[in-house]
């Protein structure tokens, strides 16, 4: 009867971040059956992956911004001009992908800076000043464009980012060994966190959950990454994208859970006054975040423009409100100060297996459209009600 | 309809809130063609009262009985009172910056031919009220473009393009100098002539004095009297009496200590000039406080106690400072609360929800907030040490929570002052100042939180507690000054200050 309670109180404190996993298991299992078990084949699970990397970690970094009451709309284009820009550096300037990448994460740097500068000290508000920006990097795109049209990238080391799998230790037939390892080794890794986690808070003779709990817990998480390593290993094992995604997701999730700018970030959305009057740098933090969102959005466009192996001149088209779109799926809320990094990755997954879904079902696009757009307004109504609930 | 001597009359009022009774069995009657003023200390129940008769709180949730022009009346809404005649002018006026004066006027209440607004007539009809209340202003300047004092009279035209029978203001001169205040006094003397009621709300005696027929004092929820000026019972003694006429009880714990001679802090001609409001709004104070020694600042509301706080935790950006601020013999300038909270600082704002706390945030979260340096190692949170903290001022400060985890928001006000206060002695200050530390809060919690200060006192830490709630100040307090429209104008030793010596100062 008490792991049954205990379980109850759990699924109530975290109904938001539970219903969100549940939506996500119940639409894989819908196109699962649905498609015959196409769906949750390795390859169409890999490809559907490696397609949301762009818009994860846009996600990502977009997370903090609505967390501080902003938005950036310029994302998409940020994205699409400097994908433009190292593609120009690859080919036309012949530069390596050594210089390039860190040269374009820089520039994505600098543009989030500019950003920050508008909102944080000139007081623009954030949807006009990245509205701008949006239409800026829509133009500076097509400029750098026009006189080639689409850019064509033969660098493979650039290409294999968005296309390519980390490479295997041994041939063992049709399965991925180094996946595997990894997948074991991350496992590993998993449970010796959560042991140490409970252990510390034992020494400090915190209230921990039962061991039944703890147990159940470890073991769900370890067979969901279990599953996971095992269908990618099916097909071509961890692709260059992915080991991408999963860095940005455990650095971001580390920073906004664990360190005191994390905190900090999360006290200027929860209330900019109080936070202000407890002595935090208000507009110290908005530049962080807006120049972290452009840093991102320089990495969105590299993993799109190798994934396409070119720049095109309408790259980043809609890419904004994608992530915006993920975000809101993964719980972040408008009225700021809530919101987890993993929660818009699995809002990402969300978006991306509606999209693969229906595609394999073959929905037509206006009606993958219009339950796209159903399903966000779901998430956000489940997440008012959970929210009023609450109180 | 029948003339009853009686425009207002409102029967046995009682108000509740959670934990408090804002009025208790209030009787209030305003004579027809009178002007009526309301006074009474900062938390009386006048505000309230005024809501319950403008239909803020609507029928219902309140019981007595609320008779105007002779009848009863069931406001369910603000709408329903303007109906009836009644019009209310807060402090914080109710005019759209960006329209200009003739659209304020008619705002809600639209001159219409057809189904579009006759903007002719408007106009018109907008300068006859403009004439009424003798401001000679183009109606089709914007608001924003107005002065305080101004603004004021648009909102007074505004009632009377509604035909009001009933005036009501809240604080009119609170923000308005000299000649601006005059002014408004003369023509509420002028609408009597013309046949309206005016019910004034002040702290400002010497106005109350010169312009009421009739004095109401309510204290602690209650009517106390009603003083007529035809009787020659109005004076500022008689009032002042009846304000405070309160027994201090012993709702504040001893304190078996005195405070020693080492002045830790002190503010030389500190003034501030808001240029927003184009006028000085703190003016050449001086203070200091002592090691263990609690200064009480007293003073009405809007007398400038909350800048100078501010003013003085360095979250002024806004205003331009003059002056010296000095700590420990050290001259000091604060860019940002960061620097003040670095020089030692700590300031419990008082308004805990607006500014204080993160209310989504839990108990940990935001008691550790303003010091979380201090259980990081190179940025990183120290979770299991943040949780051992909050833990311990739990405890020591007896916030009543199922646990640490407890969102803020979910507490009692109490509570949620602890909490607060916990924030602050986290962050290890030597100086705490004290924003109306129980306003709000019950008797019980309150008293705790003065236990918890004469502690701190105790340890050493010096305190500044601002507060309009005079026993408080004379209970607590070592010292005291008293501030009034920017200035100090008075500061008393705790064995000469008395409620009645505060509020002369306060209202002077």
């Amino acid at each position: 009867m008490k792991f049954v309670k205990e379980s109850r109180t759990l699924i109530k404190q975290n109904i938001r971040d539970y219903g969100m996993y549940i939506a996500l298991f119940l639409i894989m299992l819908t196109f699962t059956i649905t498609t015959d078990g196409l769906f949750i084949s390795s390859r169409n699970i890999s490809n559907l992956i490696n397609q949301t990397g762009y818009i994860a970690v846009l996600a990502v970094g977009m997370t903090l911004v609505i967390v501080i009451r902003h938005i950036d709309l310029s994302v998409g284009f940020v994205a699409g001009f400097l994908g433009a820009i190292a593609a120009i550096m690859l080919t036309k300037m012949g530069l390596s992908v050594i210089i390039t990448i860190p040269v374009i994460l820089l520039l994505g740097i600098l543009i989030g800076l500019v950003n920050g500068f508008l909102v944080a000290k000139l007081e623009i508000p954030s949807f006009v000043a990245s509205l701008a920006g949006m239409l800026v990097f829509r133009g500076a795109l097509l400029l750098v464009t026009e006189g080639t049209g689409t850019i064509i990238i033969n660098d493979e080391f650039f290409n294999a980012i968005g296309n390519g799998f980390i490479p295997d230790i041994a041939d063992v037939g049709n399965i991925h060994l180094l996946t595997l390892i990894l997948g074991t080794l991350a496992i590993a890794l998993y449970v010796w966190s959560q042991i140490r986690t409970r252990a510390n808070k034992k020494k400090y003779n915190f209230e921990v959950t039962s061991l039944g709990m703890f147990i159940l817990k470890i073991s769900f998480v370890s067979v969901l990454i279990a599953c996971i390593t095992w269908i990618l290993a099916g097909y071509n094992g961890l692709s260059w994208t992915v080991v991408v995604v999963l860095i940005v997701v455990a650095l971001y999730h580390f920073i906004s859970t664990k360190t005191v700018l994390g905190r900090h970030i999360y006290a200027v959305g929860g209330n900019p006054e109080a936070a202000k009057l407890s002595g935090i740098n208000v507009k110290k933090i908005t530049f962080i975040v807006f120049g972290s969102m452009s840093m991102l959005a320089a990495l969105s466009g590299i993993l799109y423009t190798s994934r396409l192996q070119s720049a095109t001149t309408t790259a980043g088209t809609l890419f904004e409100l994608d992530a915006i779109a993920a975000a809101y799926v993964g719980g972040v809320s408008a009225a700021g100060g809530v919101g987890k990094v993993t929660g818009s990755i699995i809002g990402a997954l969300v978006m991306a297996s509606l999209t693969s879904g229906m595609n394999l079902m073959g929905v037509g696009i206006s009606y993958q459209y219009i339950i796209r757009g159903a399903v966000l307004a779901a998430a956000v109504i489940f997440d008012v009600a959970t929210r009023k609930r609450r109180k | 309809m029948i003339m009853v001597e009686h425009i207002l009359e409102m029967r046995n009022i009682t108000k509740e809130f959670p934990g408090v009774k804002a009025l208790n069995n209030v009787n209030f009657k305003v004579k027809r063609g009178e002007i009526h003023c309301l006074v009474g200390e900062n938390g009386a129940g006048k505000s309230t009262l005024m809501k319950v008769l403008s239909g803020v709180y609507s029928h219902g949730e309140y019981t007595g009985d609320v008779i105007f022009n002779g009848e009863v009346q069931k406001f369910t809404s603000v709408r329903d009172s303007e109906k009836a005649g009644i019009a209310i002018i807060y402090q914080e006026l109710a005019l759209v910056p960006e329209m200009t004066v003739y659209e304020n006027i008619f705002l809600g209440h639209e001159i219409r031919k057809g189904a579009a607004i006759d903007w002719n007539e408007t106009i018109l009809q907008a300068g006859e009220m403009l004439k009424r209340v003798k401001l000679n202003v183009n109606p089709a300047v914007k608001i924003k473009d107005l002065g305080v004092g101004k603004q004021q009279l648009v909102e007074i035209a505004k009632a009377l393009s509604k035909d009001v029978k009933l005036l009501i203001l809240d604080e009119p001169t609170a923000a308005l100098n000299e000649d601006d205040s005059e002014n408004l006094l003369k023509l509420l003397k002028e609408l009597k002539a013309q046949g309206i009621t005016s019910i004034m709300i002040s702290h400002k005696l010497k106005e109350v004095i010169a312009i009421a027929d009739t004095v109401t004092v309510l204290r602690d929820g209650q009517t106390i009297c009603s003083l007529d000026a035809k009787k020659g019972e109005i004076t500022e003694n008689v009032i002042i009496k009846n304000m405070v006429g309160r027994e201090i009880d012993n709702i504040y714990p001893k304190r078996n200590f005195k405070p020693s001679n080492e002045t830790v802090f002190e503010l030389k001609n500190w003034s501030a000039y808001d240029p927003g409001l184009g006028r000085e709004i703190l003016k050449d104070i001086n203070l200091n406080v002592k090691k263990g020694e609690i200064v009480g600042i007293a003073g009405l509301m809007g007398a400038g106690r909350t800048e100078l706080a501010q003013s003085i935790f360095g979250n002024a950006a806004e205003y331009q400072l003059k002056g010296d601020l000095i700590i420990k013999g050290q001259k000091k300038v604060f860019k940002h609360p960061d620097d003040a909270i670095r020089a030692g600082i700590a300031y419990v704002t008082e308004d805990r929800k607006g500014n204080g706390l993160i209310l989504i945030d839990d108990i940990k979260q935001n008691i550790t907030l303003a010091n979380l340096k201090s259980i990081s190692k190179n940025g990183v949170i120290n979770q299991n040490e943040e949780i051992k903290v909050a833990n311990e001022y739990k405890a020591s400060l007896n916030i009543k929570a199922p646990g640490i985890e407890q969102k803020v928001g979910n507490l009692s006000g109490g509570n949620q002052q602890k909490v607060s206060l916990g924030k602050w002695l986290f962050a290890r200050p030597d100086i705490l100042i004290l924003d109306e530390p129980t306003r709000g809060i019950d008797v019980g919690a309150k008293y705790e939180i003065y236990t918890i200060m004469n502690e701190l006192v105790r340890q050493g830490m010096s305190i500044i507690m601002i507060s309009s709630e005079l026993p408080e100040v004379l209970g607590m307090s070592d010292r005291i000054y008293v501030v009034s429209e920017g200035r100090i104008t008075g500061e008393l030793s705790i064995e000469e200050a008395t409620q009645e010596r505060i509020m002369e100062l306060a209202t002077n």
